[in-house]
């Protein structure tokens, strides 16, 4: 099992509760997908949001610093949002971090993106979405599934692409793209159907309850022809580690306080509720936030349901401070990983 | 053959549902538990849809839409910007339930629901003019919905709006959603939808059938 992270950009907040730059905020990234490669995690996942708290607008040009910073760590977008990017442009992007990384620890997620700030920022209609979004990604796997450097693509959302060059090639061929969904069911059929390994972003509710999309992609994938072994899982969630779960409880509770509120001004919410808080993080809810080896065994739980590959954790929301986003890193590769190794291994 | 499910299903009815996403799936879910006939159709031929519908929604049976529409009560959860493609015709003097919203913070503006203050329920009941239209579902998570069902007369069980022009339809969707396990409040004609849209306290919160009265009734007063 590989064990992960994904940030959005966290900015942080002077104590008057101001907010701080996002240029803080991208440094702070930075640093902390170094510190994750030091340690040793698995993953780590960037963007894609375009907001003041959350700045990490940019995945291509943060994993392509960060491939030439680091040395092992697999590094992938977040997800992309292709249906209002350019799919050759996102290509070439994460081919040139492929490249600087050594080769073969570049990856794409392609996703839909859960608001729809994008729109109005690329001046893209609505009208247009699902439209955007199949044809983009239809393009993006041609481009990646070409055998040469020159790729024939027509369609109506962009530009057809007549026996053009789409350079530099990824050092093994191809990458990993992935599909992300947070739990519709005709997405995780469409990722079996096109045989594209498949991220589920869980932020609320009981994980376990995915089992049965995990089933239907699966179903789909081997329906469509597809090997076992190319119809991966992985599972995106919140989550935050520390000593002990007391104190990771109060640690990610202000920063998941200040992105309620904020979340709440833009759509309505009322504030937000502490309750609310403590049961997402208690099993079996959507929070894996606790010691080392209540994370660790919530994750091989959900393991038992989903068989997913990959685990990863958003820990820096609403203004967290880095020294302890840091230290619940150094944690989730050196205390979760392990445990949850050994859990595994006993099944 | 299993004749006492069978009994069961004669007593309960069939429900359509068009839109097999996450309100649609979780309601369909809910319905086959409380032992309805469940029909399902998107904008996709049936069997396109065959494989989902067995697995994320066992028991229910992957139709064309026209299929789903000759249920007893038509559920439509679908993606509010494709209201239109909802065959009007097709759900002519049918009731109908609207589990949609306007939520344009996360789904962006759209054209028709931004012309006045009518509610999205009030647009989408001038598209089915000939449907007896009722808002419901519509203020509870389809996360919450499963765990929130409860058996009738549980205490603090939670409860659901209804509202629309059409009282017949209302209390046919009234003993569905009691089915399903949730009590149920008359919020008034289909305009009083507007008092749990997205950004009601009744929208963003979870109430018991007296508290979801006193909510409800007040925001009528002082509305």
């Amino acid at each position: 099992m590989e064990i992960g992270a994904y940030s959005f950009g966290d900015s942080q907040l002077n104590a008057d509760g101001s907010l701080r730059s996002t240029t803080e905020a991208i440094q702070n990234l930075f640093a902390a997908i170094k510190h994750a490669d030091d340690v040793g995690l698995d993953y780590f996942g960037v963007g894609e949001h375009h907001t003041t708290t959350m700045p990490a607008s940019s995945p291509g040009a943060m994993i392509a610093a960060a491939a030439a910073a680091t040395t092992q760590i697999k590094l992938g977008s977040a997800a992309s949002i292709i249906g209002t990017d350019d799919p050759v442009r996102i290509f070439q992007q994460f081919a040139t971090a492929d490249a600087i990384s050594g080769g073969g620890r570049v990856e794409i997620t392609a996703g839909r993106g859960s608001s729809v700030e994008t729109f109005p920022l690329f001046g893209h209609s609505l009208e247009e979405y699902d439209d955007l979004y199949a044809q983009k990604l239809e393009l993006l796997m041609t481009i990646n599934d070409s055998e040469t450097e020159n790729v024939t693509w027509s369609g109506t959302v962009r530009p057809s692409l007549d026996d053009l060059a789409v350079v530099p090639r990824p050092a093994s061929g191809k990458l990993p793209i992935w599909l992300a969904t947070g739990g519709n069911a005709s997405s995780s059929a469409r990722a079996g159907q096109l045989g594209l390994p498949v991220s589920y972003g869980i932020i609320g509710g009981a994980p376990h309850r995915f089992a049965p999309l995990t089933e239907l992609y699966r179903r789909s994938g081997a329906a469509a022809g597809h090997k076992p072994e190319a119809l991966k899982v992985s599972v995106g969630a919140l989550g935050f580690v520390a000593p002990t779960k007391a104190e990771a409880l109060e640690r990610f509770y202000p920063g998941w306080h200040n992105l309620n509120v904020e979340m709440g001004r833009l759509r309505g919410w009322p504030a937000p509720d502490k309750r609310a808080y403590l049961a997402q993080a208690d099993a079996p809810g959507a929070y894996y936030v606790g010691s080392p080896d209540e994370v660790a065994e919530r994750i091989a739980h959900l393991h038992g349901y989903l068989g997913h590959m990959r685990h990863f954790l958003q820990m820096d929301i609403g203004g967290i401070p880095q020294e302890q986003l840091l230290e619940s890193i150094t944690l989730l590769a050196t205390e979760v990983k392990p445990r949850v190794e050994r859990l595994l291994a006993q099944k | 053959m299993d004749i006492g499910a069978q009994e069961h299903v004669a007593t309960r009815g069939t429900i359509g549902i068009l839109g097999a996403g996450r309100v649609g799936t979780a309601i369909a879910r809910l319905a086959i538990a409380a032992g309805y006939q469940v029909k399902i159709a998107t904008s996709k031929p049936a069997a396109d849809n065959a494989l989902i519908i067995e697995i994320v929604t066992p028991g229910a049976e992957a139709v064309n839409a026209h299929e789903a529409a000759e249920a007893d009560i038509v559920v439509v959860a679908v993606p509010l910007h494709k209201y239109k493609s909802v065959g009007a015709e097709t759900l002519a003097g049918k009731t109908v339930i609207d589990a949609m919203n306007y939520w344009s913070v996360t789904d962006g503006d759209i054209a028709d629901f931004e012309v006045d203050e009518r509610t999205s329920s009030e647009v989408v009941a001038a598209h089915l003019a000939e449907s007896k239209l009722v808002k419901s579902f519509n203020h509870i998570g389809y996360h919450e919905m499963e765990p929130d069902a409860l058996p009738f007369s549980t205490a603090d069980r939670r409860a659901l709006a209804v509202a629309g022009d059409h009282q017949g339809a209302k209390d046919q969707v009234a003993a569905f959603i009691d089915a399903l396990g949730f009590d149920v409040v008359d919020a008034g004609a289909l305009a009083a939808g507007k008092n749990y849209e997205p950004g009601t306290d009744v929208f963003n919160g979870r109430f018991s059938a007296e508290e979801l009265y006193a909510k409800l009734h007040g925001n009528l007063i002082s509305a």
